[in-house]
Formats: C-alpha cells, sequence, structure tokens
C-alpha cells in the first residue's frame, strides 16, 4: 500500500538526491582528476599562504561580526514568523469575515507597534 | 540476500521515517558532540530538516514549510549571527563540557532510562494501532483550517493575540538588551 | 518491519529530547545550550504533529504554530542576553557566568 501523500512529494526527494549526488560528485572529481598539490613541508612556502601573488595577510580572517547585524536579524526572524501566522488566515480569508480580519488587525497592530518603535529609534539606519 | 529482502519489503512511508529520523538524531549527536560551533550550528540545521521530513509523513506539510521558513531560515541563521558576534580565538584545548558534566551526565541517563522504561511498555498497545484514514479534501483544506482555527473565538483567538504580544516584547527587548551601551565598545575594540 | 505506529514518533521524539537535554546538562557553550533548547522543541513540537495526525485533531498542528512562534521570541531575546554577556564578560562559558550565585 503506497502512501498517495508520499507520492506527491516525490519530486522534492529526487531534488534532494540530485543535489546530493552533485556535492559528493564535484568534489570527488576536483580530487581525483585536479593535480596533487605537494605536502606542506615540501612544497614553496608562497603555496600555502592566503594571496600566491606575494601580499602577506594582515590579522585574523575570522573577524568578529559588529552587533547591528545581530539587531537585523532579530527583524527578520520576528517578520519570518509573522509571514508564517499571516498565510493560514490568507487562505481563509474569505470565509472568515469581518471578525477575522479584525482579529488580524489588533494582532498586526500589536505587531507594528514594535517595528514603530524600532523605527522611531533609528534603528533601521545603517549608519 | 535477508536484508535485501527486508529493504524491498519497506513501505515508502517506512522508507521516509527512518530516513528522516537517522538525520534528526545523527545530526542532533554532532551538535552536542561538537568542538566546533559552527558545524554545530550546521548540524543543527540538519537536524531540523530531518524533522521537517518527518512532518510530511504526519501529512503535515504546511508545517514542514513552516519549518524550514522558521527553523532552518530564520532561527539557524540568527544562531550563526550570534556565533559570530560573540566570536574570540578558536580554543581547542580546552574542554567542550562544563564543570557539572558529570552529574549532568548521570541526570541525562536516569532521565533516559526513566523515559525508555515508560515508552517500551506502551509499545504495541491498541489506542494507536493505525493511522486513521483522512479524506483528501480535508488534507488540501487542513492550512485554511489552520486559518480558521486561529481567529476562532471558540479556538484560539485569544492565544493568537497574546502571541503578538509576545512578538512585540521579544520584538523590543531583544533590541533593547542587544544595544551597545557606549559609542565606542571595548569588546570591538579587543577584536 | 512493524507498520510506523506512533510509539516510532513517541520513541523519536524522546530521543531527540534526550539528546537536548543531554546537550543542556553538560554543554559549556552557551549558544550550544540554545541549539539544544530548539531541539527538544522540535521534539515537542513532534508530538504535537503525530498526535494531531493520530487523533485526526488539527488543534495540535495549531499549537506547533504557538511554538514555533515562542522559540523565534525566545531565541531572539536569548541570544541577545547572550551578546550582552559576551560584551560585558567577554565570554560565554556558563561556568563563568555566576555572579548571581551570591
Amino acid at each position: 500500500m503506497e502512501n498517495q501523500i508520499l507520492i506527491d512529494y516525490l519530486p522534492i526527494a529526487v531534488l534532494f538526491g540530485i543535489a546530493l549526488f552533485f556535492a559528493l560528485l564535484i568534489p570527488a572529481l576536483s580530487l581525483s582528476l585536479g593535480p596533487k598539490p605537494k605536502p606542506i613541508d615540501e612544497a614553496p612556502i608562497h603555496k600555502y599562504m592566503p594571496y600566491e601573488s606575494g601580499i602577506v595577510a594582515i590579522g585574523e580572517a575570522q573577524r568578529r561580526l559588529p552587533v547591528k547585524f545581530y539587531r537585523i536579524a532579530v527583524l527578520f526572524i520576528l517578520f519570518d514568523v509573522d509571514i508564517i501566522l499571516l498565510v493560514p488566515w490568507a487562505i481563509s480569508f474569505r470565509q472568515l469575515g469581518m471578525f477575522g480580519l479584525a482579529v488580524m488587525g489588533l494582532f498586526m497592530f500589536l505587531f507594528l507597534l514594535g517595528d514603530l518603535w524600532v523605527w522611531k529609534k533609528g534603528l533601521l539606519e545603517w549608519e | 540476500m535477508t536484508f535485501l529482502t527486508f529493504l524491498t519489503s519497506l513501505t515508502s512511508e517506512q522508507v521516509v521515517f527512518i530516513l528522516a529520523s537517522i538525520l534528526t538524531i545523527g545530526a542532533a549527536l554532532v551538535v552536542v558532540t561538537n568542538r566546533n560551533l559552527f558545524h554545530a550550528a550546521l548540524a543543527l540545521m540538519a537536524s531540523f530538516l530531518g524533522v521537517a521530513g518527518i512532518y510530511i509523513t504526519l501529512d503535515a506539510g504546511f508545517l514542514a514549510a513552516a519549518q524550514l521558513l522558521v527553523y532552518i531560515g530564520a532561527i539557524s541563521i540568527l544562531i550563526i549571527f550570534a556565533i559570530m558576534v560573540t566570536r574570540r580565538m578558536m580554543q581547542v584545548s580546552e574542554s567542550p563540557f562544563n564543570s557539572q558534566r558529570g552529574l549532568g551526565f548521570f541526570v541525562a541517563v536516569a532521565g533516559f532510562l526513566i523515559v525508555a522504561v515508560v515508552i517500551l511498555q506502551w509499545f504495541g498497545g491498541e489506542a494507536f494501532a493505525a493511522k486513521p484514514p483522512v479524506a483528501p479534501a480535508v488534507l488540501s483544506n487542513a492550512v485554511a483550517a489552520l486559518g480558521v482555527s486561529f481567529v476562532n473565538p471558540n479556538a484560539f483567538a485569544l492565544p493568537f493575540i497574546v502571541i503578538s504580544i509576545l512578538l512585540l516584547a521579544a520584538l523590543i527587548g531583544a533590541i533593547y538588551i542587544a544595544w551597545p551601551r557606549q559609542r565606542i565598545d571595548p569588546a570591538e575594540d579587543e577584536a | 518491519m512493524p507498520p510506523v505506529t506512533i510509539e516510532w514518533y513517541v520513541a523519536l521524539s524522546v530521543i531527540l529530547f534526550l539528546i537536548g537535554s543531554m546537550g543542556v546538562l553538560l554543554r559549556r557553550n552557551a549558544i550550544i545550550l540554545f541549539m539544544s533548547i530548539e531541539m527538544m522543541l522540535n521534539s515537542a513540537n513532534l508530538l504535537f504533529v503525530a498526535f494531531a495526525r493520530y487523533l485526526g485533531d488539527l488543534d495540535g498542528q495549531v499549537l506547533v504554530f504557538f511554538v514555533i512562534t515562542v522559540a523565534a521570541a525566545e531565541v531572539a531575546v536569548g541570544l541577545a542576553l547572550i551578546v550582552a554577556i559576551f560584551r560585558t564578560k567577554h565570554s560565554i562559558n556558563i561556568d563563568e557566568i555566576n555572579l548571581m550565585k551570591g
């Protein structure tokens, strides 16, 4: 007995399979067909430096991000959740009538209050 | 040969359930044991993806999409941002476990044993022997039915409004707490 | 193999929850703690969806949306706290966050 729901999702499974296959295939091909790098103690020293052209790298490659990136991420996550809650409401919008509109209106008012605060504080500016 | 016959005897539901469970549990173990924070965050995304696959075997396609959008698309990204904001130099020699690891391990194993005994006794019960069939019309209307529940005063209208207050508080609180107190931050200087 | 009944989902959820609780109890990095808490919330969601399906009642799925919202709010505020703690203590090691001990 086959499950009809899962058959509907078969294209996504095929897509995952293809993505996984290529993700493994490309590194395998470049490893097997490309020239083998010499071990680090035999190669010329510039081969293992960040810039082969000879520029000496300054500082660390992994730097700490400023906190304002985190601020934008918080705004993003809250809008994301908001959209997820809006979609079922929008799909059944016609059968909900005025009461549904009122409840969602109150929801959006409270949600946008926070965004207004953020806007008023000037946190949407990127300095 | 018996393994092959076992494989061909599996239904598609079992195959999806097994693969998604392996992905979920394996990735969760990587999250808990890995030293590298970034690898742990990526494994967390894989674990969320496995849970989305489980939702699909439970006929909850919209929830699987919500899982992808919110957990993988937003929460994991927020965690990665937090890792990048608080990063300091790698200290691989340091133990990844905290000072209460002995007691913590004991409590976790004890909890696992207690719950495992209860579950094993429950296995094979009659109450939920088979998945009840659901009419296709119900499934195709599931998202609309969710929307009706959200704003129905007899169902979830009030919690829905309360959740918006929670979002408001979280927005203001998160931004206020992470606000730089002075213009030149000593932590940023050191970086 | 027996058919996939609700016990399998319960078992998966319990295993995920206990892995998450192990992460919370054993790890010293506060961000890993948050990842583990997200996994525990996910295991609760899994149970909600499984019982909603087996009882034929959509209310469980509605609750999952509320859990998702709470998880998003929790992770936003919690990680903001971690960022603030990092800024004052230059560390997110939970063994060093003990000012409340008195």
